[in-house]
């Protein structure tokens, strides 16, 4: 937004301020430069205190699960592996659980995403076209769903009375479409698909289905993108359906694996200090390596949702 | 709509004096049958997952058992509501759903706002990325993994603050074993996971502002903090204000997730709210009736606040929500 600014040139000899006549020779007065000065170093050292913040939990976590097992059971890791070992690596991918956990969460999210943008865009386009009949009133029964739901317990009766319990399918039909994502793929469709595309096509004979597969999905791409990894990192992190619907342990998702792991040994704390002390050690260094492996698939791709993300709600934003 | 000649209806001469919506509708049905087929599947999904529970939540208003069914059993009026009011852990469980959300929303409100600021001063692009790259990551992170990390990091054993706490000579304290501390960790990880993303419809806010406002500013000599108190405040104040009216709206639609899992035994009187209370009775005590009639007592409750705020804004700005 700021283009080189007259206060910006760079005079050799010149003070802070510039010398007298180049202060008087600027069509411009600038006031308190200096006052300025000081308050960009305030924001810079608010923003570095903000990435610290959010920085150093993390890089806590990834030095633990690289160093040492007696290191990190006494608590001297900080900022720096230990005495680096991969024994929490190992440890991690050669526990059965965790491996079954991780394949099954690779089920969920490769099958959910598909089902979900499939019905995303199947629910989107029909009403994001001015010309369907119903439109409004499909509208209105989905968003009212965002303000009031039968509640957990009618639900888990209708996924029982349906024989999902326990099966694969109670993680993915369930809660397959996500009304937020309705709203984005609709209001995309409304803005970039010009009506002019769709007369033409018309005009040469193709049906609405013809259209929405050779025109409008192929000029969908950057948002069927960002749905599709919007789902996909909902369903990666979820575990509360699965805490309701699955009982099998070869079917549970990596997120109940973690919980197990993670968050109930933990309330296990009264242990007796003399037993096992090397598989203590080596149990306190597998929770760091088991979140750091369970984190990075979702690291590597978020990157992505983030940009596409920034951009759709700033397009939002401007155009109202 | 376009109308070609081609395409005008037969019909119109024999239900001239019926609506024009029917007419719509038949025209529609008839030229874009495809897509009304398509739109009956994820119908069908709305119908199923959201509308048939609705219709279940009856139950509330009954005694269920599994041999009758939900529309077999028999009747019980409001029994189940009844003995939840009179349930002396109600007042409890509603204290501790508003306070913990009503803590979460005023302590998390200001700091996105801070944070889209004062990275809407930087002009320096590399750091500028970095900070919203790295502050946007932990939205990303999954609850379980975010509530094993503040586990791991306030462990009296394991844990980076009592070894801090060590370093100056302050005893470790097992934060999570004491019901006090439960709300601070419950807010403070959640702003350290939401801020960045929070700031996100911020920075669209302020990147909307009309530049030749800044350079008006400039022209008068205004500082950057004055460009901020009388252009970016103004600025981002309606969007402020939908996100905090949101924000009350959904008091009590506060997340089951991370609550359950930073429970324990010895926090449970302030950690336990309703959402947690409603899955351990209709769940673990297999009471599906109550826990139905306390699943529809808040979603009652939440739609009113919704609906109430969304009438406030209207009346206060003009405009509502939806």
């Amino acid at each position: 937004m700021s283009a080189p600014t007259i206060e910006r040139r760079p005079v050799k000899g010149a003070s802070r301020f510039g010398t007298k006549t180049q202060r008087a020779n600027r069509p411009v007065r600038i006031k308190e430069r200096g006052v300025d000065r000081v308050f960009m170093v305030g924001v810079y050292i608010l923003l570095t205190t903000f990435l610290l913040a959010v920085l150093l939990p993390i890089v806590y976590i990834v030095a633990s699960s690289f160093s040492d097992p007696r290191a990190v059971s006494a608590g001297r890791v900080t900022l720096w592996p230990v005495g680096f070992t991969l024994d929490g690596y190992i440890a991690v991918l050669s526990d059965p659980q965790i491996l079954t956990g991780f394949g099954n969460s690779f089920f969920y999210t490769a099958v959910g995403t598909t089902v979900s943008l499939i019905l995303t865009v199947a629910l989107a386009y029909p009403i994001s076209r001015r010309d369907f009949w119903g439109r409004s009133f499909i509208a209105g029964a989905v968003v009212f769903t965002m303000l009031f739901a039968g509640g957990l317990i009618p639900t888990y009766l209708v996924v029982q009375e349906l024989g999902l319990l326990d099966t694969r399918w109670s993680l993915i039909f369930p809660q397959a479409i996500g009304v937020w994502q309705v709203i984005l793929a609709m209001a995309f469709f409304r803005v970039s698909i010009p009506d002019e595309l769709y007369e033409a096509a018309q005009l040469d004979g193709s049906s609405d289905l013809r259209f929405l597969w050779s025109v409008v999905l192929p000029l969908s791409k950057p948002l069927l993108a960002v749905i599709a990894l919007m789902y996909a990192i909902t369903q990666w992190n979820s575990y509360f359906d699965a805490l309701l619907y699955i009982r099998d342990p070869d079917l549970a998702p990596l997120q109940i694996v973690l919980r197990n792991i993670l968050i109930l040994n933990q309330s296990v704390t009264g242990m007796d200090a003399a037993e096992m002390l090397r598989r203590q050690e080596l149990a306190d260094l597998l929770r760091y390596s088991l979140i750091v492996v369970a984190t990075v698939p979702v690291m590597l791709i978020y990157p992505f949702v983030a940009r596409y993300f920034t951009k759709g709600v700033m397009i939002g934003a401007v155009k109202g | 709509m376009l109308i070609t000649p081609t395409a005008t209806p037969r019909g119109t001469g024999r239900v001239k004096d019926t609506s024009k919506g029917l007419r719509a509708a038949r025209r529609s049905l008839r030229r874009h049958w495809q897509l009304h087929l398509l739109v009956l599947v994820p119908l069908l999904y709305f119908a199923i997952f959201k509308y048939w529970p609705m219709t279940n939540a009856v139950i509330a208003f009954k005694d269920y058992n599994v041999v009758d069914g939900v529309w077999g059993s028999a009747w019980a009026g409001l029994d189940h509501f009844r003995r939840f009011f009179d349930n002396p852990i109600f007042w409890d469980l509603l204290q501790n759903t508003f306070l913990l959300s009503g803590y979460a929303l005023v302590a998390g409100f200001p700091i996105p706002i801070i944070l889209a600021l004062a990275l809407n001063e930087v002009r320096q692009r590399f750091f500028k990325r970095t900070v919203q790259m790295v502050t946007y990551a932990p939205y990303f992170i999954s609850t379980v993994v975010v509530v094993a990390m503040t586990i791991l990091f306030l462990s009296p054993r394991l844990g980076l603050l009592n070894a801090a706490l060590g370093w100056v000579g302050i005893d470790s304290i097992d934060f999570l074993s004491q019901a006090e501390f439960f709300r601070h960790i419950y807010v403070f990880s959640d702003i350290w996971q939401t801020t960045g993303y929070a700031a996100v419809i911020y920075m669209a806010a302020l990147a909307g502002i009309d530049p030749t406002l800044y350079e008006a500013a400039k022209v008068d000599g205004a500082s950057r903090l004055q460009k901020i108190r009388h252009i970016d405040l103004p600025g981002i104040l309606p969007t402020a204000t939908v996100v905090l009216i949101l924000g009350v709206g959904s008091v009590m639609a506060i997340g089951f997730e991370k609550a359950f899992l930073l429970q324990n035994t010895l926090n449970l009187s302030q950690a336990e709210i309703i959402a947690t209370y409603t899955y351990k009775i209709g769940l673990l005590n297999a009471d599906f009736s109550q826990a139905s009639a306390i699943g529809l007592f808040n979603s009652v409750i939440n739609l009113v606040l919704l609906v109430s705020v969304h009438l406030i804004a209207k009346r206060a700005t003009g405009r509502g929500l939806f």
